[in-house]
């Protein structure tokens, strides 16, 4: 592909409280590419999301974001976290979360116009979630709210949709619903998408590519090349098994960075 | 019984007195304002219980003030911008701030009393620190109070979207760019100063009365990020005018008044609030 990189790393580093999580890092996202982000807990997966954001610099190594340095609070960059029901002491309604993507940034108290209303009616269109606009989130599904995450992140027109856990606590239907809807944008307006997960199954059959980090190391490459028991056996230096059965990956007996219980991440 | 009744409601010369406390009629309007508008922060950023030891501290610094004779508006600003400062800087997650503020709070408290136990002046100073007083406003000091007030209303609303969102949803905030620890610090210096005014007014143990409730009992009935601060501020307007207005002729502080229709005005907003969720299921089903 003759694409430029959305996000662009070279030789990337990241330290946290002193300790490697990875280093030598390169990673190209292209437009319109859907790469996955998976490892275990404390691998440094939420902390690559943090360090595109400039939320956390680079301890060496370059990033660059649409041939740009990373800087912080760049809106090109739209970004879902995990959905965490707010209480109930919130103001906020279905459309009141997609208009803090529009304009929420903005100092002043930003009195309502027909301009910025007509912007989100057509983000709530755009997500599907036009018919809960006026109900408060409080009362909203976890499903129900991640929609109005994307329609949040649409908003001011990302070229880089950084995901983290979106879809953790949702079910199933709800967990294709919220992949089915990324998946769709990013294809129709062609940004790069990097996907945090602890479970790659939801999304495995949307991913270009995977992103694996373990062990300070990581790989990368299409599914088929990444999620292999003698790939993922040498990046963690101890067996791993990765089972393949019913169009879904299980993987056997990767271990917790810095854990010293022997943990079994066997997706559900 | 009838005692009671005249101690508590007593209605002639109403007239006269009405324009004898007109400053005070003023001053609950403009705190009343302040207080619905902060409140409604103070309930989506979770501070209740900051507002309270922030006022202890604030209560701390006017009976200092009254001690050494030097303003007690200016005593009661210093007392509150000191303890939101340190809640603010030290309590940035919930559980932290709680512990902090319930450190604070019962050593400005006990700095106050001595304070008030070593002044000689008037009495009725003493207590009105605590639970409010109507009497004491002045010219100047509605001035103060004006100002103070206009400082934190204006400063809201130049921060207020940013911190809508800052408080609703930290993390995109942040990754938005929203200054998220800024905002977060500079909320607690104007709430600070909505304490110091409300001190005046109700006084230390009532504030909440003013900056929490009329903003909690808004979120019952609403969600809309436009109607709930008018919502809010429209009570906390109603509980403290409403307030003063029975309260002129009566020989009992200001402050019983003030709470009593905050909480009426909650109690009231719960009920319906309650149906119409129950609404809103059935619709939604």
């Amino acid at each position: 592909m003759s694409l430029a990189p959305v996000l662009s790393l070279r030789s990337a580093e990241l330290t946290l409280g002193g300790r490697v999580l990875w280093s030598g890092l390169d990673l190209d996202v292209l437009p319109g590419e859907f790469v996955a982000v998976l490892g275990s807990n404390g691998s440094g997966k939420t902390s690559l999301l943090n360090a595109v954001l400039g939320q956390h610099p680079l301890s060496a190594g370059e990033g660059r974001f649409l041939g740009e340095p990373l800087r912080r609070g760049d809106r090109r960059i739209g970004y879902i976290p995990q959905h965490r029901l707010p209480d109930d002491t919130v103001m906020l309604r279905g459309r009141d979360l997609v208009g803090l993507g529009v304009d929420g940034h903005r100092w002043g108290p930003g009195l309502p116009s027909r301009e910025r209303a007509k912007q989100i009616d057509e983000l709530l269109d755009a997500v599907g979630a036009s018919h809960y606009a006026r109900v408060p989130v409080t009362r909203l599904s976890g499903g129900e709210q991640q929609r109005l995450r994307i329609g949040q992140a649409l908003a001011t027109d990302p070229q880089l949709l950084l995901c983290d856990e979106p879809l953790s606590s949702l079910d199933l239907h709800a967990q294709r619903v919220v992949t089915d809807l990324i998946d769709k944008h990013r294809r129709e307006r062609g940004f790069g998408v990097l996907f945090v997960t602890h479970d790659v199954n939801p999304i495995l059959d949307r991913v270009d590519r995977v992103l694996y980090l373990a062990n300070h190391e990581f790989r990368i490459g299409t599914p088929d090349e990444v999620l292999r028991s003698e790939v993922l056996s040498e990046l963690y230096r101890s067996p791993v098994d990765v089972i393949r059965a019913a169009g879904r990956v299980i993987i056997v007996g990767a271990p917790d960075e810095h854990h010293t219980h022997d943990h079994h991440a066997v997706a559900p | 019984m009838n005692d009671w009744w005249s101690a508590l409601f007593d209605f002639s010369d109403y007239g006269e007195l009405l324009a004898l406390l007109q400053n005070s009629i003023l001053a609950g309007a403009v705190l009343g304002i302040v207080g619905g508008l902060v409140g409604v922060f103070v309930m989506s950023r979770d501070l209740a219980f900051a507002v309270h030891g922030i006022s202890e501290l604030s209560f701390a610094g006017a009976a200092a003030a009254l001690l050494f004779g030097i303003g007690v508006v200016e005593g009661a600003i210093v007392g509150s911008i000191v303890a939101a400062a340190i809640i603010g800087l030290l309590g940035v997650r919930a559980r932290e701030r709680n512990s902090i503020t319930a450190v604070l709070m019962p050593f400005g408290l006990g700095l106050g009393i001595l304070c008030l136990s070593l002044y000689t002046g008037r009495a009725s100073n003493k207590f009105g620190l605590l639970t409010g007083q109507i009497v004491a406003i002045d010219d100047p000091r509605l001035g103060a109070l004006a100002i103070v007030s206009a400082i934190v209303v204006i400063g809201l609303l130049v921060i207020w979207r940013p911190l809508a969102f800052a408080s609703a949803d930290p993390e995109v905030a942040a990754a938005r760019g929203v200054p998220v620890r800024g905002l977060s610090l500079g909320f607690m210096l104007l709430l600070g100063l909505a304490v110091a005014a409300s001190v005046q007014i109700v006084g230390a143990l009532l504030v909440l009365s003013i900056l929490v409730t009329p903003a909690a009992a808004a979120l019952r009935i609403s969600s809309s990020p436009i109607v709930v601060p008018i919502l809010s501020t429209v009570f906390a307007v109603v509980s403290l005018v409403g307030g003063i207005l029975l309260a002129l002729g009566a020989s009992v502080p200001i402050s019983p008044y003030v709470t009593t229709i905050s909480f009426l005005i909650y109690v009231v907003c719960r009920l319906a609030g309650r149906r119409a969720a129950k609404r809103a299921r059935m619709v939604r089903a």
